[in-house]
């Protein structure tokens, strides 16, 4: 290389400048169709008639039962959630025991399976034709096409969040600080509220947060437990592929901008807990 | 400062005297103790010197009641407390990291033993700060309540898990590599500073070490421990003149 004709040393990670100017424009390129675009075109969908039509199409019967299907099913599959990560990524993190390679591969399970399966396998074990579903039939409690069963699909597809953000933060922390509360006198209760729930307070929220973004959209699984009945058990996601193969196309992009409104506000609590709390998630983004 | 003394359980009741009776403690395959056994009298300052992975820790732990031995027996004031609780034995513990809450402040660092009490025994408020001040005088950092443990220099973080320990009124003192991670200057200093603290509450304490000077200066008691083993148990002195192994010859010459 002669050095005389080089204006400056270029950094060793630093690319040309061309293949920059390249690579910016197909992030760019990709980000607009594949993001920007979409999320237009919701919103432009739903408001080609006006705001009136759009707001009028979420208020019937029909829709608002779908608008509360999912709030219900996120509030319950939520929470459960949380509990179910909380109790996994303690049990994996605190204790020493044999198959834990295998538990954690487990826990991953639901991120590759896809939904349709699971939602096959919650129909398989829970069915009116299997000898559990028989018999929880006959005792008035329907899983399959009813409410039970989207709250189950919607669990199992979204269980991996919370604990997945949890583990790295719990195996980083270590044990020291609960033992340390143990040995002062304090209960594992008393340790578990005071020490290790402060401790990981920030990544359970994050964890949350995703797990409820994606608890609101879950199709696949949920198609197959529901029976899309309507007004019964379409959520929305459901609903809104009903009225799209209606050719009620507000109606449709309607409820789809609704969700994506849901979805983003998320997004944005989401973002704004990495600005303020950026120290303490960090060691979440490590994995 | 003897006016500043926490009220320790020691200077109510005799110090407590340990014994440990063929104490073996193995993790799956590996075997990390041996049956060990050691008096430890009432009151005394002993030292667990040895190498890295002879099995301090594990023993240190296994008095704590944060580990449990494989086969032998523990014994507090002659009752057999193996399989006591961690919560019940009272054992001022200071971990080798340290371990202080990083979400709490110095002053609920310290407060906190007293407030996991049960509603029974649990000091009122104005009580349990007026312990909190009196310890933060013990260990002389009297103006460090309102900061938390980022805060607090590597020797300032060793006083306050000191501090913290203590505030329990415990029936013993275990440290693990108290002065590890600390440099030199400050090493001295609190090596003094855990010397006064003893002879004021009459503690008894065990500490961990690899390092022979900081027990031989320190210990009235040293016990070296090489692979699991007791190679000997003795006065510093004794074993500087008289090393029972070639092991422990060879050990504190180094
Ligand atoms: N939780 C555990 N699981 C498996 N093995 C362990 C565990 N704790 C300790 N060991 C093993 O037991 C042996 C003794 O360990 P211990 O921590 O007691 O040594 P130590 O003397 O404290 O060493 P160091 O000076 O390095 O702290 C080592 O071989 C260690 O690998
Ligand atoms: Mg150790």
């Amino acid at each position: 290389m002669s050095d005389a004709t080089l204006p400056r040393f270029r950094a060793a990670t630093e690319e040309a400048p061309l293949l920059r100017a390249a690579l910016i424009g197909i992030a760019v390129a990709g980000l607009t169709v594949l993001v920007f675009a979409p999320l237009i075109v919701v919103f432009a969908e739903a408001l080609k008639d006006g705001w009136l039509v759009a707001v009028q199409s979420l208020g019937n019967r029909d829709a608002r039962s779908a608008i509360h299907l999912t709030l219900l099913i996120t509030a319950i599959a939520v929470p459960a959630n949380a509990a179910f990560g909380i109790a996994a990524a303690w049990f994996i993190t605190k204790f020493d025991f044999r198959g834990k390679a295998f538990l954690i591969t487990l826990i991953d399970l639901p991120f590759s399976v896809s939904p349709v399966v699971a939602g096959l396998c919650i129909v398989l074990l829970f069915g009116a034709n299997s000898v559990l579903g028989g018999w929880l039939v006959a005792h008035g409690w329907p899983i399959v096409f009813a409410i039970p069963g989207i709250v189950l699909a919607t669990i199992f597809v979204t269980f991996p969040f919370v604990a997945r953000e949890l583990i790295p933060v719990m195996i980083e922390q270590g044990r020291a600080e609960e033992e340390a509360a143990l040995t002062l006198g304090a209960s594992g209760w008393r340790t578990f509220r005071t020490v290790t729930l402060p401790n990981i307070r920030w990544a359970l929220l994050y964890g949350t947060l995703l797990c409820t973004a994606r608890a609101m959209g879950e199709f696949g699984a949920v198609a197959v437990v529901s029976g899309k009945i309507r007004g019964q058990t379409a959520t929305m996601p459901i609903t809104i592929e009903m009225l799209y193969n209606e050719y009620l196309s507000v109606a449709a992009f309607s409820m789809a901008a609704l969700l994506t409104a849901l979805a983003l506000v998320t997004l944005l609590l989401k973002t704004l807990l990495e600005v303020t709390h950026a120290d303490q998630l960090a060691a979440i983004r490590r994995h | 400062m003897p006016t500043s003394l926490p009220p320790s359980a020691a200077t109510e009741e005799a110090a407590l005297h340990i014994d440990i009776d063929e104490i073996a403690k193995s993790f799956g395959g590996t075997t990390a103790l041996l049956p060990v056994s050691l008096n430890i009298p009432s009151g005394a300052l002993v030292a667990l010197l040895g190498p890295s992975g002879s099995g301090k820790t594990t023993l240190l732990r296994i008095l704590g009641g944060l580990e449990f031995p494989t086969s032998g027996r523990v014994l507090f004031n002659g009752q057999d407390a193996t399989g006591m609780t961690v919560q019940d034995r009272r054992a001022g513990f200071v971990f080798q990291s340290y371990a202080l809450f990083r979400h709490m402040t110095v002053f609920d660092n310290i407060a906190y033993g007293l407030r996991a009490r049960p509603r029974g025994q649990r000091p009122p408020k104005a009580e349990i700060a007026r312990r909190v001040t009196r310890l933060l005088d013990l260990i002389q950092l009297p103006d460090i309540a309102g900061r938390y443990p980022t805060q607090l220099s590597g020797g300032q973080r060793q006083r306050v898990a000191l501090a913290r320990a203590l505030a329990i009124e415990p029936r013993m003192l275990l440290l693990d590599e108290p002065f590890g991670a600390l440099d030199a200057k400050v090493r001295k200093e609190l090596r003094q500073g855990l010397r006064d603290i003893h002879d004021e509450t009459g503690l008894t304490t065990v500490f961990v070490t690899h390092d022979q000077d900081e027990a031989m200066e320190l210990a009235d008691l040293v016990v070296v421990m090489s692979m699991g083993r007791i190679e000997q148990i003795g006065k510093p002195q004794d074993i500087r003149a008289k090393p029972a192994t070639p092991f422990v010859r060879d050990f504190i010459s180094a």
